[in-house]
């Protein structure tokens, strides 16, 4: 397992230095840039701007110059907020995407995975129609419209939470009850769907006619195998979770670093733009690796390759 | 013993067919869904207009002369889901249909032949997964312009990634299963378990994520039309009827609701049809 | 086991959280004052300020936020937005209106405590005008003073050469190009005059290198009402009183949180949930209810500003004249404010704003749907046929959508005429702005100073902002001559003339004139309606 671990860290070289080239070179092409403004600035103002920021150089040139800031961990400072640098942007903002994502996940896991068991052990009773139901809000209702219904019920009607505002602890529960619900919804599917492709194999039916409770069927043979496309699923949703839902952070105004992924492609901010894509490949790569690794303890058929 | 009758091997199919049509819930599913392409394809001929405007009226709440109640703009509501219905389905339907070719079978070959092959094809994903995507909608615009074939490429090109990963996982965990084993101890060729014995026992998750895509997809073409590719105005699509109507559900609550009813009526249908498909073609659940 | 574990134990850590922060905090962090309540005034701010640097700085989020850190020679009274004395306490103009001399009040400070001196402003003004520094706004300096474009293109690299001049301990002189009648309104309405601390700057980098850190907190140091607390970027930025303004017994708020409240609808939320005193606007279809059930907290000024098409005039059809007036006839302007817009605006039919800084347009578009027909007919396109489809582009954003679906079916009820409409995203669509890659646009153009040449000025041959690729050398000669009129009166009906033009050549479509609808706590007083939504901070207060 160190060794495929080892492996895996390896590769990373050549994919991360692959996407920072390729976003580098997509933000260079596409029409806008981080001063295009309604006000026209007069094209003696714009050269200087350009100069300042070194845009006036080759393309080359300048690509090379951010590898090389990249290798000393210096994502460089940020176009839209220019006494701000990127580093600093990331270390104040994605401890609270992180934050909120993490109560995301406890709340999807804690309602998502019981309701998927529970749903595929009473399979076709009245109890998997009304788990996979419950389940399901998470996706019927998206998340920018049980964001303010939350806000206007339990904010503003009753008055129990802010309307907006990441300050104290209470803060954090309808942005993460909110988000909660939709990966509620995939956990729980998926758990289902996963859960039924094992319950009918052999094994189970073997452990059964040995007397095993039908609890100790489902937690200590059945899970393992059935969590195998949640467990898929969850590598690359937990990575967005944590690097934070635009949606959510714009609806309660939180100052996650979720917003900055969208509003710095929006406001051609070039550097925080490579810094957002940097830190969520590595979240992506991290995360791939741990499911992986996960997949193949929790079903001993597979190797490691 | 007679000879026609017995020992006529059921293919797979055949046999999901007939389990298919036993699953009331599923068949309930299945008829709503085509109740509403029906009802999205020839509605609007005989709906009133949906692009036509009464200013003066604005938006109103269901009333005799328009059923579901009027826009901000004065117009038919029912017009107008029905004419998004039309859009929000055919994007969803195709869009994740190229999702399911393209990561169905790039997520069965990596995940049947491993080692460096897997190890190259999983980088890749993990590559298109980092880039940003407003970015590379805004660079698929300038380079193909605007039309509707950019949206289903667009779409199915960041959510076949995922599906990629749930079908690698679920072929590494069935590959080295006793049926697979048999199969390749027949000598039969590469492609052919994978086409035919591998991947439909993979089918279970990957049926259940498509029926859970299909309305991210709906959803994410009101995120790209915020970007300028997708239906242009006065057409509209569910996810945007959906988006519009949550900015004003406080003042005009028909304009939420109504879109929300039949994306929510669209979804739980699915899902039923997809629960019913996959325990059709669940091989091992029939024999108890 | 594990699994179980896992939500049990996440139920009790929520229980925990809730029970810890059960009490909702409020986000205001003011210490209760002695005895007296402290007055806080919390503002909705749109969008995080890129920098409180008022040269190198842009936009309106940062104007409010500088307003209260910096003050300039002049300032904006509350109520009309004459020039009143800021840190000038008098000043003469020569009688050719060329020469402005200023003169300070005696013990200016700067926040901390240091004295503010001529050389603060001589070299304040000197930075504004470095190449080096790239300010945005320069050129409200060296458009109109004495060799400051030499000086800013580098003919000459002797500052002293520029009009700029300390004829005493406290007074400034400065030389003009032109006889400027709005340069007052520009030093007390807009941030591009005012100065910075120019020994805090030295300390962390050159005079004109731009993006220092000397505008992060510790480091910051103004000299307006107010000073820099905290500043906690996304989340709220909080100025408190500052005890060194020359004025700080007059201020009476203690302190001010701005929020940046990018999400209109979010923006709302906060207010009712009495998070916010002041919302900067307010979804369009709130307002009805407002207006209905809280008209009190419902506020709808005047804005200094217009909404229009921008018509490429390059670009057949809509080259032809005929064919522009036939479309902006075909517009139903009171009903697109009364039922789609809905804030009060005033219908556009001319481009300058009526009652700016006392100018009203004399000219106006008239005609009725028929004359529109008739033109199209005349212009060769009898009832809409043989016209391709008008594109239409705009930036997506839910209230141009609206008007433009509006539009395009009035164009085809009333005349025939088709069009598609496009969205682009807002930097995508600057760029078709800018490179001229567009038929028909949205756009909209807003004062930063009360004055009519604002809004006459962009229509000159291959003014940055034109991008109507309209040229008319009358038009040019008249806006030059319009600098050099010996008074406002002259001025004004050389304006009249550029108006007139304006109203027949349509290179533009007027709509509508702004106006800023929001949300206001009635508890706020010292404060007053104006075009410029400039509501200078030392004047406003809080009462019950």
């Amino acid at each position: 397992m160190i060794r495929f671990i080892a492996m895996r860290l390896l590769q990373t070289i050549p994919v991360v230095w692959v996407i920072i080239t390729a976003t580098f070179f997509m933000i260079r092409f596409v029409p806008g840039g981080p001063f295009t403004a309604e006000r026209a600035v007069t094209p003696e103002i714009m050269r200087n701007l350009e100069a300042h920021y070194g845009l006036n150089r080759p393309l080359y040139r300048q690509y090379l110059d951010y590898c090389g800031s990249i290798l000393r961990g210096d994502l460089g400072p940020s176009f839209k907020y220019p006494t701000r640098t990127v580093n600093e942007i990331i270390a104040e903002k994605l401890p609270v995407s992180a934050e909120l994502g993490a109560l995301s996940l406890c709340v999807a896991l804690g309602l998502g995975l019981p309701l998927g068991v529970l749903a595929a052990v009473k399979r076709n009773t009245w109890i998997d129609y009304v788990c996979s139901s419950f389940a399901m809000v998470g996706i019927c209702i998206p998340t920018f419209v049980m964001g303010p219904l939350l806000i206007l019920l339990f904010a503003i009607r009753l008055g129990w939470f802010n309307a907006s505002g990441w300050y104290g602890p209470i803060d954090r529960v309808l942005p993460s009850v909110t988000l909660g619900m939709v990966y509620a919804a995939y956990v729980a599917r998926l758990t289902r769907g996963g859960m039924l492709e094992v319950l009918s194999q052999d094994y189970i039916r073997t452990a059964r006619a040995k007397g095993a409770s039908e609890a100790r069927i489902i937690l200590k043979h059945a899970l393992r195998g059935g969590l195998t496309p949640v467990v898929s699923f969850l590598g690359p949703a937990i990575a967005g979770v944590v690097t934070g839902s635009f949606v959510i952070e714009t609806i309660f105004q939180i100052p996650g670093i979720g917003r900055e992924f969208v509003n710095s492609a929006f406001n051609r901010d070039y550097t925080l733009v490579l810094g957002t894509v940097v830190l969520y490949a590595g979240f992506i790569i991290g995360m791939n690796l741990v499911v992986d690794v996960v997949q193949v303890w929790m079903n001993p058929k597979l190797k490691f390759e | 013993m007679k000879t026609d009758e017995t020992e006529r091997g059921h293919s797979l199919w055949s046999d999901a067919w007939h389990r298919l049509r036993s699953n009331r819930l599923a068949i309930l599913g299945g008829v709503l869904l085509i109740l509403l392409a029906v009802a999205c394809a020839g509605g609007p001929l005989f709906s009133q207009s949906y692009e036509e405007q009464n200013l003066d009226l604005g938006a109103v709440p269901p009333c005799a002369q328009h059923w579901l109640g009027t826009d901000t703009l004065g117009r038919d509501l029912l017009a107008r889901i029905l004419y998004g219905g039309r859009i929000s389905i055919m994007v969803g339907l195709v869009a994740t249909f190229v999702a399911l070719a393209i990561g169905v079978t790039y997520g069965a070959v990596a995940g049947f032949i491993g080692g460096k092959v897997d190890a190259v094809m999983m980088r890749i994903v993990d590559i298109l997964y980092a880039l940003p995507f407003a970015i590379f909608v805004i660079l698929l615009m300038v380079f193909f312009g605007r039309n509707i074939f950019l949206l289903f490429f667009a779409i199915g090109a960041v959510e076949w990634l995922t599906m990629a990963r749930i079908v690698r996982g679920q072929v590494m965990s069935i590959k080295r299963m006793e049926f697979i084993e048999a199969a390749r101890a027949l000598g039969l060729g590469r492609r052919r378990i994978i086409f035919k014995h591998l991947i439909p026992n993979a089918l279970g998750p990957v049926i259940v994520y498509t029926t859970l895509t299909i309305p991210a997809v709906m959803l994410l073409e009101a995120f790209l039309s915020f970007l300028g590719l997708g239906v242009q105005a006065p057409m509209s699509s569910w996810g945007v009827l959906i988006k519009d109507g949550s900015e004003k559900m406080e003042e005009y609550w028909w304009l939420l609701v109504f879109p929300g009813a039949l994306f929510s009526t669209t979804l739980f249908s699915l899902n039923f049809l997809g629960d019913g498909l996959r325990d059709a073609l669940d091989v091992r659940a029939s024999k108890d | 086991m594990m699994i179980p574990r896992l939500p049990r134990l996440a139920a009790l850590l929520g229980a925990l959280a809730l029970l810890a922060g059960c009490a909702k905090t409020d986000p205001a962090s003011a210490e209760a004052a002695h005895g007296r309540r402290p007055q806080v005034l919390r503002y909705g701010n749109t969008n995080e300020p890129q920098d409180i640097d008022p040269q190198v700085v842009q936009g309106t989020p940062e104007d409010h936020v500088i307003k209260a850190l910096f003050e300039g020679l002049l300032t904006a009274d509350p109520k009309d937005l004459h020039p009143i004395p800021g840190l000038a306490r008098s000043w003469e103009v020569s009688r050719d209106g060329l020469t402005y001399t200023f003169h300070l009040r005696e013990n200016l400070r700067w926040s901390d405590g240091s004295p503010i001196t001529t050389d603060d402003f001589l070299l304040s003004w000197k930075r504004m005008i470095s190449p080096r520094l790239a300010s945005e706004y320069a050129y409200l300096i060296y458009n109109f003073v004495a060799g400051a474009k030499d000086y800013y293109d580098g003919r000459i690299t002797d500052f002293s050469k520029v009009g700029f001049k300390a004829t005493g301990p406290l007074t400034l002189q400065v030389t003009l190009i032109n006889r400027t009648p709005y340069l007052l309104s520009i030093i007390a309405n807009h941030y591009a005059w005012n100065i910075v601390p120019i020994k805090v700057l030295l300390r962390y980098g050159a005079l004109d290198e731009r993006s220092t850190p000397w505008t992060r907190l510790g480091n910051f140091v103004g000299n307006g009402p107010f000073m820099l607390k905290e500043w906690i970027p996304q989340e709220r930025i909080v100025v408190v009183r500052n005890p060194q303004y020359w004025d700080a017994a007059s201020v009476k708020l203690d302190e001010i949180d701005f929020f940046p409240t990018e999400d209109l609808a979010a923006e709302e939320r906060m207010f009712r949930a009495g998070q916010l005193d002041r919302t900067q606007e307010i979804p369009i279809s709130k307002i009805d209810a407002y207006k209905h059930e809280h008209p009190e907290l419902l506020h709808i000024d005047p804005y200094l500003g217009i909404y229009f098409y921008r018509c490429n005039v390059t670009r057949p059809p809509l080259n032809d004249k005929r064919v522009r007036r036939a479309l902006a006839l075909g517009i139903d302007r009171e009903s697109l404010i009364r039922n789609v817009t809905r804030g009060d605006e005033r219908p556009a039919y001319a481009v300058s704003y009526p009652g700016d800084a006392g100018y009203t347009p004399r000219a106006r578009l008239t005609g009725t749907l028929d004359d529109a027909r008739r033109l199209l007919e005349e212009a060769g396109y009898p009832g809409g046929a043989g016209l391709a489809p008008i594109q239409l582009l705009y930036n997506t954003q839910a209230n141009n959508k609206q008007i433009a679906e509006a539009i395009q079916e009035m164009w085809r009820k009333n005349l025939g005429v088709a069009s598609e409409l496009i969205n682009q995203e807002w930097k995508v669509y600057l760029d078709s702005q800018h490179t001229h890659s567009f038929q028909m646009e949205r756009a909209a153009w807003v004062a930063d100073y009360p004055d009519p040449h604002v809004f006459l000025e962009i229509w000159e041959t291959g003014n940055g902002n034109n991008d109507t690729l309209w040229s008319n050398a009358e038009y040019d000669r008249l806006l030059h001559s319009a600098l050099s009129a010996k008074d406002d009166a002259t001025r004004y009906e050389i304006y009249q003339r550029l108006d007139a033009i304006l109203v027949d050549e349509l290179p533009v479509i007027p709509i509508f004139y702004y106006t800023r609808p929001y949300l206001m706590s009635p508890k706020i007083r010292g404060y007053w309606p104006n075009p410029l939504d400039n509501h200078p901070f030392k004047d406003i207060y809080l009462e019950d």
